[in-house]
């Protein structure tokens, strides 16, 4: 596993050419291979484009879209757009984190299963309250309720790897 | 160049060569505050300070905007007052108001334009929020609680000494201008030049003080106190008691020392006399026995740290000579002490330098003698004004006094070790009289002198035509190594210092530390020399003395064992290494490939895609755990790879497979038996 992403990290800045405007690019998909940006990782994307490892972590910590902590292998973005506010993010964003056992300042469970993310508006506040699986799944409506069960089959689902494959 | 005029409030400017507004209003003579704007450095335009109007434009950032014929423009309406106002307020909102305790106070620009333009009251509250301070390096203290953001430090790090330390991260009200992963500075590549400090305008960066531990062995009367001051800091601590600059104070500084109860005040330039000496020695027998060419100069520590960090390959083109400040207490603490019937460790050595490098340097582990640091304790100029002021000695009063002996006296040639290109002048000084006789007489070397980032020259000494280049400021010594490595550029000796103008710009050199400031010191310094009877190192009597008395005689083994000195390849950052293959578990091989600079250069990448198809190969998977790290120190002979505790270096993708086999498969069939 680990070879196989060092491999492709050294290929992701040959493909850009080491050319520093390409920053942003290669974070990116150096970021969907490692789900994060280890600052290891990102001391050798420094070294290898011949910029200051302080500018890399300087792009790396400016853009919301990168993590420069592990992230869980699901995570869960409960909308705090003002939409989704008012109709009660915030109860359901407190259920997420009591149910996960999460502590103050921390997103991400211990397992790296869950990670819970609020964002400013995802842009369907038509539905709000929303919260997103992945980016992938979008939960309309919710409660806390709802966003539990939402939940407990992503649990379940983990419990048998085997038939999801 | 611009032709046309503009109209600042109401007075007709012509443009010249301004590149921007604000160059033209300060030529009508008005000053525009500002934070972000150095004529030094790229343009910023972020503190939004120097904000004027011009009509039909509106509010305009004056120093982005550039000047056209017939302007018309404002710097002091009812808008440009209350913006200006404004931003000063919200500064200090998010600022730690300490001022009376801050090492800035009085020399602070937000206190000064704050008092300036008239905020005398902050109408938000304090911040809550404390970050930790970093005084983790040995000369540079950072207080993030006082950083503004005005990016001066990143810029002159990155674009004046190309090492890009400082970095603006995170976003919005969380921005800091930070070192890489927020590390402390003593973990990334600083080289401690302390020009961050020089343009900081705030309290966020300053210099580490060491005032409280002079004191103590001032006061300490078990310790007998022995002072050097470099050339650089005589033309200008005036500068901190209201004299122009570059006012020459020598007499006055020794006067100030003797008076606070220093029991010797040595000088620098005896010990630049040897270095002027010992380095011309070495070049000459480099020429002639086909030694390592270009010869660099090694006096300036930044440079020296900069070289172990990024070009390992050049070491051995680095002069062995010690710099002056660590000939000098090489001296003191091996022969003076002696001298006086006192060891090593009851002799404290104070050296007062222009530099914050001098601090790293002097903590150098190589640098002692019997256990105790040669320099003990190293001031910088604005360090000892304060000590004076501190003191309560009226400067303006001091009746000048002289240097003691037998370490007081210096040629002019060890006077220009101060400015960019001394060192070179007094190089070709030392060789033009040694080759050609007394008959010689005074050399000027002028190609070598000014303020300007790269001078090349050359020199005929008796029949040998040298090459020459001086450089000042390290992203211009970066330029120049690279066009030497490119083939484009080759020369027999460079003097290199990290401090742009040279040790007169250095980091420890009172406020304002500008282009201007420098060239005046640079001007005294030339005058002093002028005047100077003694002109070369060889001409000084003293240094003779000490190399025949102290030194037995000229090129001896003490010569070479006390003014002498090696360097090492330096890591330029902390951090855990990263990993390749997962933990293998018990008894497993830990092999650790460099992928510092200097081995992925030399194709680390490939010699690890080698070693990972290897293991796989091989059926290792369970016993040998890879690692990328970075830098093992071994810089020069790269790649080089750590098997458990050895370093093997030389390994390259070619040999890369005879390398596992023989050092890494190898242990793990011991570790199969077991
Ligand atoms: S001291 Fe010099 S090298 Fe270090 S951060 Fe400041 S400018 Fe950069
Ligand atoms: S540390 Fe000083 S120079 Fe650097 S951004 Fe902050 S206030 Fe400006
Ligand atoms: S780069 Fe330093 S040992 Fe490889």
């Amino acid at each position: 596993m680990q070879p196989r992403k060092f491999e492709k990290l050294q290929e992701i800045i040959n493909k850009h050419e080491g050319k520093v405007s390409h920053l942003i690019a290669i974070l990116q998909e150096v970021q969907a291979e490692y789900r994060y940006l280890p600052e290891e990782v990102l001391t050798y994307v420094a070294t290898a484009m011949g910029v200051s490892p302080a500018t890399v972590y300087g792009v790396a910590t400016f853009y919301a879209q990168f993590s420069l902590v592990p992230k869980g292998k699901y995570i869960i973005r409960v909308c705090d757009g003002t939409a989704c506010h008012v109709r009660g993010a915030a109860p359901i964003n407190f259920a997420l984190r009591k149910e996960l056992a999460l502590p103050d300042q921390q997103q991400t469970t211990d397992d790296l299963q869950f990670t819970v993310e609020t964002v400013s508006c995802l842009g369907a506040c038509g539905l709000a309250p929303v919260v997103t699986i992945n980016d992938q799944e979008v939960h309309g409506q919710m409660t806390p309720e709802g966003v539990l069960a939402v939940l407990a089959k992503l649990q379940a689902r983990e419990q048998q790897p085997a038939e999801q494959a | 160049m611009q032709t046309g005029q503009v109209y600042i409030d109401g007075q007709a400017v012509p443009v010249g060569d301004a590149q921007n507004i604000l160059e033209v209003v300060r030529k009508a003579g008005i000053e525009l505050p500002t934070f972000c704007y150095h004529s030094e450095l790229s343009v910023y335009g972020a503190c939004r300070l120097c904000m004027v109007e011009v009509e039909s434009m509106g509010l305009v950032a004056s120093c982005s905007t550039p000047p056209a014929d017939g302007m018309i423009i404002h710097t002091n309406t009812r808008r440009t007052r209350r913006l200006r106002r404004m931003i000063l307020e919200l500064l200090l909102a998010n600022h730690d108001r300490e001022c009376p305790t801050c090492a800035k106070n009085t020399g602070c620009k937000l206190q000064k334009l704050a008092r300036q333009y008239g905020v005398n009251t902050i109408r938000f509250g304090n911040r809550d929020e404390k970050l930790p301070i970093d005084a983790s390096g040995s000369s540079i203290v950072k207080d993030p609680n006082k950083c503004i953001l005005c990016g001066d430090c990143v810029r002159m790090c990155r674009e004046v000494q190309g090492l890009g330390i400082w970095d603006f991260a995170h976003r919005g009200s969380k921005t800091q201008v930070t070192t890489a992963f927020g590390k402390d500075l003593a973990d990334v590549a600083c080289v401690n030049c302390g020009q961050c400090v020089a343009v900081c305008p705030t309290g966020a960066l300053t210099v580490k003080s060491e005032i409280d531990r002079a004191w103590s062995a001032i006061h300490d009367p078990a310790k007998t106190v022995v002072v050097q001051i470099a050339p650089a800091v005589r033309v200008a601590l005036g500068e901190e008691f209201g004299l122009a600059a570059g006012s020459a104070v020598t007499g006055k500084i020794v006067a100030a020392l003797k008076k606070m109860g220093v029991d010797r005040v040595f000088d620098t330039l005896i010990a630049a006399d040897l270095t002027t000496i010992e380095e011309s020695m070495e070049f000459m027998s480099r020429m002639e026995n086909g030694g390592k060419l270009p010869l660099f100069t090694s006096c300036c520590p930044g440079w020296i740290k900069y070289c172990e960090q990024m070009h390992g390959e050049l070491l051995e083109n680095l002069s062995s000579c010690r710099s002056p400040q660590q000939m000098f207490g090489s001296l003191v603490k091996k022969h003076y002490a002696k001298k006086i019937g006192k060891t090593s460790g009851e002799v404290v050595c104070i050296s007062v330098m222009p530099c914050t490098a001098k601090k790293f340097e002097a903590q150098r582990p190589e640098f002692t003698t019997d256990g105790v640091y040669d320099v003990d304790i190293v001031l910088t100029t604005v360090e000892l004004a304060q000590m004076i002021k501190e003191a309560g000695l009226v400067f303006d009063d001091l009746e000048p006094a002289g240097f003691d002996n037998p370490l007081g006296m210096g040629s002019g040639g060890a006077l220009i070790f101060g400015a960019s290109g001394g060192v070179m002048e007094s190089v070709v000084r030392f060789v033009s009289g040694y080759l050609g006789g007394p008959e010689v007489g005074r050399v000027d070397y002028h190609p070598a002198r000014g303020i300007e980032g790269i001078k090349e020259a050359a020199v005929t000494v008796k029949d040998k035509t040298l090459k020459v280049a001086v450089v000042n400021g390290l992203a211009n010594a970066e330029n120049l190594l690279q066009r030497i490595k490119n083939g484009e550029a080759d020369y027999h000796l460079v003097e290199v210092m990290a401090c742009p103008g040279g040790c007169v710009g250095g980091g420890g050199q009172p406020d304002a530390n500008d282009t201007a400031a420098r060239v005046q010191r640079l001007k005294s310094i030339y005058r002093l020399d002028a005047v100077e009877q003694v002109h070369k190192a060889q001409d000084n009597v003293y240094v003779n003395k000490i190399i025949n008395e102290w030194l037995q005689g000229p090129g001896s083994h003490a010569a070479h064992h006390d003014l002498h000195t090696g360097y090492v390849h330096r890591r330029r950052i902390t951090g855990k290494p990263m990993e390749i293959t997962g933990d293998a578990g018990n008894g497993q091989v830990d092999v650790s490939v460099c992928i510092g600079t200097g081995c992925y250069l030399r194709g680390s990448y490939e010699v690890l895609t080698r070693f990972t198809d290897l293991v796989r190969v091989c059926g290792l998977e369970g016993y040998v755990r890879l690692n990328g790290t970075f830098c093992l120190e071994h810089c020069d002979q790269g790649v080089s790879v750590r098997v458990n505790d050895e370093i093997i270096t030389g390994v390259t993708p070619e040999n890369a497979e005879e390398v596992f086999r023989n050092k890494i498969a190898v242990r793990c069939g011991t570790t199969v038996q077991v």
